[in-house]
């Protein structure tokens, strides 16, 4: 088996790690700069959302509506309607479920070009139990029509995908990590929503990650090609609109796909890859994600591996798959 | 400019309470004989909000432009109460967003007017409601929106009153207060029949002036059937410098139509053909040809 590695990626073990909420605070401050447009809403989430130097440099483009996400996305729409281009941000445990109507109405089905920042998002706050997990968030927002939804897997992705929502008309839910994660793309990087860009070519199994998981699949695609199995490594953030033809072409040229996400297996990336190949390319898949429970206490990372969502965990999964023992 | 019935209201002419009262009645036939068309719609609520959309629109308080309905400094009216479509598709008829002949297709197939309003199928609809509790949140960015960019527009929000009981009203009025929204006007149509019973039988609300001002709005009760006082209110804002208004403005569910008056059933009542003509008949219009809406 051949295994061709992309010399554009690092894999994740030479790992100085990053948290997001960075790239994605100081990309929002570059575009307030560039278009008067640009507002920031939170509820109460100042500090958990890296806003602070926004609030200090644009107090008046920016907007605490207090612990109160129902109107905190109403008021969202209704600056938009109002002109101005919002980017709502807070504990996406919070603004997704707590909203969700909200979301679907006056965002999704109004399609008002609000920008849902869901920030600390899967399994983040670990330790604070399932009250403050998001790992339902992909599945309840990938099902609103409109309603784009980006996962980005590292700082540069996440600039990326920042500068990205400005330009798109429409809404969008960004689902942001503060779990240290370290780089898969190189800086500056340009996202293109619909596609998976392929971080690694491999011919025996494709591995599809997004967010956390990224970095993850590459190092099981490393660990795979010294087992002698060639992993083609695929991210995709971009979960709404989903790359139809990426995902039937490494159902084609390779022998079956495994998914890895941190959420639910039931609804999410797993679920959107399983809704094309049943339809139009039926290929063998392994789904990791969280199973149909809630979590225990454990730091993020714990939890991670709790799940089986690390490395080694995808390297066993690609080796069922191929029936590899 | 499509007016409903013969009485044309000009550019240049000054709002009649009088004039209005005709209007308000035409735009209740226009709500019934839409609900009856459909055999779905909120009667109560189209009656009760009449007065109150026809003083907006046709008084000359919103500051609008038909031709083209994204001007960015138009004020903004949001019906929050958006299950009364009927009353609110009528008056923007009225007020010329599209031709009235598009009210007989109330509900129908593909109609663009669904039961309750969407901004992306017709004009002059800011925002989509319908599950209540979403329109004073939007007024309220709508509001923010206007603030931040320096710009004069007002923010007018149409609520029920059995819809305050969703909490989001309650956090969107904190917003509001907190961020001395003075452009912003809130307008209960305290109508005090919600779908089930009445609201203080439901769920008291009293006192709900008191409520809105404890949360920091300038309250004023008002009779929401009296356009004078409509009229003279609208004009005259906001109530105070600083603080966002809030009109509880009472009403009768029902108004003007004795079988439906006050009664909780004619909250989302049908009007068979027979009611329909006796409420013509008890609104001063002499026939349904009054409100030129062909079904």
């Amino acid at each position: 088996m051949n295994s061709t590695t992309s010399a554009l990626v690092a894999t994740s073990s030479s790992a100085e790690l990053f948290d997001c909420r960075d790239a994605f605070s100081q990309t929002l401050m570059a575009l307030a700069e560039q278009d008067s447009r640009v507002c920031a809403v939170v509820n109460d989430s100042v500090s958990s959302t890296k806003l602070k130097p926004f609030l200090g440099k644009y107090p008046k483009r920016f907007v605490n509506v207090g612990i109160a996400e129902q109107n905190m996305i109403g008021v969202g729409a209704g600056l938009a309607n109002g002109g101005l281009v919002p980017y709502v941000c807070g504990a996406s445990c919070f603004l997704t479920a707590r909203s969700m109507e909200q979301v679907k109405v006056d965002l999704g089905y109004s399609k008002w070009n609000v920008k849902l920042c869901g920030m600390s998002s899967g399994m983040a706050y670990g330790e604070l139990g399932p009250t403050h997990h998001s790992i339902e968030d992909l599945a309840w927002t990938r099902v609103i029509p409109n309603l784009t939804v980006i996962v980005p897997a590292d700082p540069a992705e996440t600039a990326a995908v920042m500068r990205y929502s400005l330009d798109h008309i429409g809404p969008m839910f960004l689902r942001i990590s503060r779990m240290p994660v370290p780089k898969v793309h190189p800086e500056p990087y340009t996202f293109t929503l619909g596609k998976a860009p392929v971080l690694r070519e491999g011919n025996d199994v494709t591995i599809m990650a997004n967010g956390v998981m990224v970095a993850r699949a590459l190092d099981a695609a490393a660990s795979l090609a010294s087992s002698g199995v060639s992993a083609r490594v695929l991210n995709m953030s971009s979960m709404k609109p989903i790359d139809k033809e990426a995902i039937l072409d490494a159902a084609r040229r390779t022998r079956g796909i495994v998914t890895a996400e941190e959420a639910l297996d039931a609804g999410g990336l797993g679920g959107a890859v399983a809704e094309i190949l049943a339809l139009h390319h039926p290929a063998p898949m392994r789904m990791l994600g969280v199973p149909d429970v809630f979590a225990p206490t454990g730091s993020a990372a714990f939890l991670l591996d709790y799940f089986g969502l690390n490395s080694e965990g995808i390297h066993a999964a690609a080796l069922d798959l191929l029936g590899v023992r | 400019m499509h007016d409903l019935g013969a009485l044309t209201l000009g550019a240049d002419t000054p709002a009649q309470p009088e004039v209005l009262l005709r209007k308000a009645n035409q735009i209740r036939l226009s709500a019934m004989t839409m609900t009856q068309h459909s055999s779905l719609g909120h009667t109560g609520g189209d009656l009760s909000s009449a007065d109150i959309l026809t003083t907006l629109f046709l008084g000359k308080v919103l500051n609008l432009d038909t031709d083209n309905p994204a001007w960015p400094q138009r004020d903004r009216f949001i019906m929050s109460k958006g299950h009364c479509s009927g009353a609110f598709y009528s008056i923007l008829a009225a007020r010329g967003f599209f031709p009235r002949a598009q009210l007989s297709t109330f509900m129908d197939p593909l109609s663009q007017l669904n039961g309750h309003p969407d901004r992306n199928k017709l004009p002059g609809v800011e925002a989509n409601t319908g599950p209540l509790g979403h329109g004073f949140p939007i007024a309220v960015g709508c509001a923010l929106a206007a603030r931040m960019r320096g710009e004069t527009w007002r923010t007018f929000v149409l609520t029920g009153d059995g819809e305050l009981q969703e909490g989001s009203n309650w956090e969107a009025a904190m917003t509001a207060q907190h961020y001395g929204l003075d452009n912003l006007v809130l307008i209960v149509d305290r109508n005090r029949i919600q779908q089930g019973d009445f609201t203080e039988t439901t769920i008291r609300m009293e006192p709900l002036g008191a409520k809105f001002a404890a949360f920091g709005f300038a309250v004023e009760e008002i009779d929401g059937h009296n356009h004078a006082a409509l009229l003279n209110r609208f004009t005259h804002l906001p109530l105070e410098s600083g603080k966002p208004t809030c009109f509880i403005a009472n009403t009768i569910k029902g108004k003007g139509v004795s079988f439906a008056e006050n009664k909780p059933a004619w909250h989302h009542g049908v009007p068979t053909m027979e009611q329909l003509i006796l409420a013509a008949s008890e609104l001063g219009l002499e026939n349904l040809d009054d409100i030129e809406v062909s079904i």
